[in-house]
């Protein structure tokens, strides 16, 4: 309380201890005088404390703020009541089988969504699975062993990677990835690795692991960034004190940067892994549109969000429609589940105690 | 100062309650989308107060808008069911304005010919029956041609549109098999083969995947020089699309009194057998008496005048038996 501007400036000020301003009894002595109110409400505080002039204002501005903080909160309600109450009809004509039904049928009135969910799940997995090492790789050159002209050049580059609009990346994936993969690549994979069987089938080029690969391409720059602030912020005397115990560079890096910065790097994974479970535009150019669940990732996949985009604007029919608007749900579903257990990952590795050693 | 800014003000609102255009909105198929929009921009040259708007969203939407009464017209690849009709707020007239072809597309390495289908072959590639060009089907029917032994690779339509309807409607007419293992519709469950969005998409990855072949629209196939194929009518004979052998798909077949028929596989000798119409959806009692007017006007044009302009955008006009139903049809049902 005491310190204020406005103290000095109120009439209403009731510190019994300090001298009015002047010596002529004034409207300020007679309030000194008077008995503590105890303040109940921020209201109450706000009239007792604030001079008559901002009081409005100022209680104006609190209620704003709450307002502002609630409406979040209430937009992301909305959404899920909407969704929910669109998808009612297919909710009751398939009610839980339709997570994991595996037939997509408009014709004959049968929908499943599992063939979108699974497409959904892999490819993002995959482009993590490539994207992850790639990018904490750039972040740790950047900020531990690149020449120091070199460091602006190439965070600018990385960072190019992600204002390049998605139709580019699948007109791209078309005309440039999909033919290296189906002449060079998917060959060699086969018969490398085909014995997995995760590397089997007809290769066409596109299909899961293109899609694979231009999201994790679109999902680099988002790491990447993030791991080299958080890598930034890791305290020079961590580095230092780690070197000093006789570690090699790369085990400095490992148990002296890295090790300080997982938190941040798996705060950056999560950013990521929401960009590619929702792109639309790339992923649906080189997927292959085929609502099938494969083990072989050169088979052509679907996911969920390509499934809305495709298909909403010419859905006759209210099921059909109902069942798309059941897909942007489990699309909602599956995207709160994910971010969930990342936090969960992250509360279990840090156990709940901050996760920087205190310089 | 406040009071010439009031008087500007008045000025510009009583400028703009003089210009007094009329607005109609319309909404729906893809295809005809060029064609419409040079009509309704002829027209508006035309009659300058007459302003026709129109969204290409998709049939489903367009159907959607117009049973609402959200649109003043809407338009679609694939006619309404009797259900939809039934379930419509506001009572509808099928108008066909145009005719578009649906053709077999192909990317097969060392043939740049024209191949030869039948219904028989066309149905087993997509039921994933015949599954390489090398098979004995295709060579019987093109001795002259020597194919490679490729594996075939079947693109399809991944978003919903009237010319996956077109086509499946056509499959379902030949094949009983496919009549009862996929059936007909704009979005259906495809046994085998990649999907592309849009018919550039298709024609994207046809050109991409070699062996492969997808269907696509005629136009498409003309504009991006992707070979296509003929394909044999009921009447035996090869056609190749066009828009002469279009328009003769449509002579061929006896048209309903509310237009919604099917004209593919028509019997007639020179049509092409994978042909359909586009419609137009016109409310027959529209509230509001004036637009209810301006469209009727503007249907006898597209009738007359219209039909000049279709070819040179590579749609197929309408036969002239049609225009004179419609015409009858239309002075008859739209008030």
């Amino acid at each position: 309380m005491s310190g204020t501007v406005n103290e000095m400036n109120s009439p209403d000020s009731f510190n019994p201890s300090e001298k009015p301003a002047t010596a002529i009894p004034t409207l300020a002595q007679t309030a000194t005088q008077r008995k503590a109110i105890s303040a109940s409400s921020v209201l109450e505080r706000i009239r007792q404390t604030h001079p008559r002039s901002s009081r409005m204002p100022d209680a104006a501005f609190a209620v704003l703020i709450v307002l502002t903080a609630i409406s979040v909160f209430a937009i992301v309600a909305f959404v899920l009541w909407e969704l929910v109450d669109k998808s009612k009809l297919s909710l009751h004509q398939f009610g839980l089988a339709f997570f994991y039904g595996h037939d997509w049928d408009p014709v004959n009135g049968d929908f499943g969504a599992m063939p979108f969910i699974y497409g959904t799940l892999v490819s993002s997995a995959l482009a993590l699975f490539i994207a992850v090492p790639l990018s904490i790789g750039v972040a740790v050159y950047v900020t531990e062993m690149c020449p120091i002209r070199l460091r602006a050049i190439i965070s600018f580059l990385v960072e190019l990677l992600a204002a390049i609009p998605s139709v580019i990346y699948g007109l791209w994936g078309i005309f440039v990835l999909a033919p290296l993969l189906r002449e060079y690549v998917e060959p060699f994979l086969a018969k490398s690795l085909g014995w997995t069987g995760f590397f089997g089938g007809p290769m066409y080029g596109i299909g899961m692991l293109a899609a694979g690969i231009i999201l994790s391409i679109m999902v680099v720059p988002i790491i990447a960034s993030i791991t080299r602030e958080v890598l930034t912020a890791v305290p020079q005397s961590q580095r230092e004190a780690v070197l000093a115990l006789g570690a090699t560079r790369w085990e400095m890096i490992r148990m002296g940067v890295l090790r300080n910065a997982r938190i941040g790097i798996l705060g950056g994974i999560i950013l990521g892994l929401g960009r590619a479970l929702g792109e639309t535009m790339a992923v649906t150019m080189v997927i292959g549109n085929r609502p099938e669940v494969s083990k072989s990732l050169f088979a052509p996949g679907y996911t969920m969000a390509s499934a809305i985009a495709n298909q909403f604007t010419e859905a006759t029919g209210d099921l059909y429609l109902s069942a798309l608007v059941e897909i942007g749900l489990a699309l909602f579903l599956v995207t709160l589940i994910v971010n969930a257990l990342a936090r969960l990952l992250v509360w279990s590795i840090t156990g709940g105690r901050a996760g920087r050693a205190r310089a | 100062m406040i009071r010439a800014f009031k008087v500007v003000l008045c000025v510009l609102l009583l400028a703009c309650c003089a210009l007094a255009q009329t607005q109609l909105n319309g909404a729906g198929a893809t295809f005809p989308y060029p064609i419409y929009s040079k009509w309704f921009n002829e027209y508006h040259n035309l009659h300058s107060d007459i302003q026709i708007n129109y969204q290409s969203i998709g049939s489903g939407g367009g159907i959607r808008q117009v049973t609402a009464g959200t649109v003043d017209f809407g338009a679609s690849d694939g006619p309404m069911t009797d259900e939809q009709l039934a379930q419509s707020k506001v009572k509808l007239l099928h108008v066909p304005t145009v005719l578009g072809a649906v053709v077999p597309a192909y990317n097969i390495p060392g043939v740049s010919g024209e191949v030869k289908f039948t219904p028989d072959i066309l149905a087993g590639i997509f039921l994933g029956k015949i599954t390489n060009w090398s098979d004995a089907s295709i060579a019987k029917v093109n001795p002259d041609i020597k194919f490679p032994s490729q594996a075939i690779t079947v693109a399809h339509r991944s978003d919903g549109s009237g010319t996956t309807y077109i086509w499946t409607d056509y499959l379902s007419k030949i094949s009983p098999d496919w009549r009862d293992t996929v059936g007909k519709g704009t979005s259906v469950k495809w046994p085998v083969g990649v999907g592309g969005k849009g018919n550039e998409g298709v024609a994207g990855l046809i050109r991409q995947l070699p062996g492969s072949i997808g269907y696509i629209e005629l136009i498409y196939a003309l504009q991006n020089k992707i070979n296509y194929g003929s394909v044999r009518n009921s009447s035996g004979q090869f056609i190749k699309a066009s828009l002469e052998s279009t328009t003769a798909a449509a002579a061929g077949v006896k048209v309903p009194a509310d237009f919604r028929v099917s004209i593919t596989n028509s019997p007639a000798k020179t049509a092409y057998p994978i042909a359909s119409f586009t419609w137009l959806l016109i409310p027959t009692n529209p509230t509001d008496q004036n637009k209810g007017k301006i469209l009727k006007d503007f249907l006898f044009w597209m009738l007359d005048q219209g039909q000049s302009m279709t070819e040179a955008l590579s749609y197929a006009p309408l036969p002239k038996a049609v225009v004179e139903l419609e015409k009858a049809a239309i002075t008859k049902q739209v008030h």
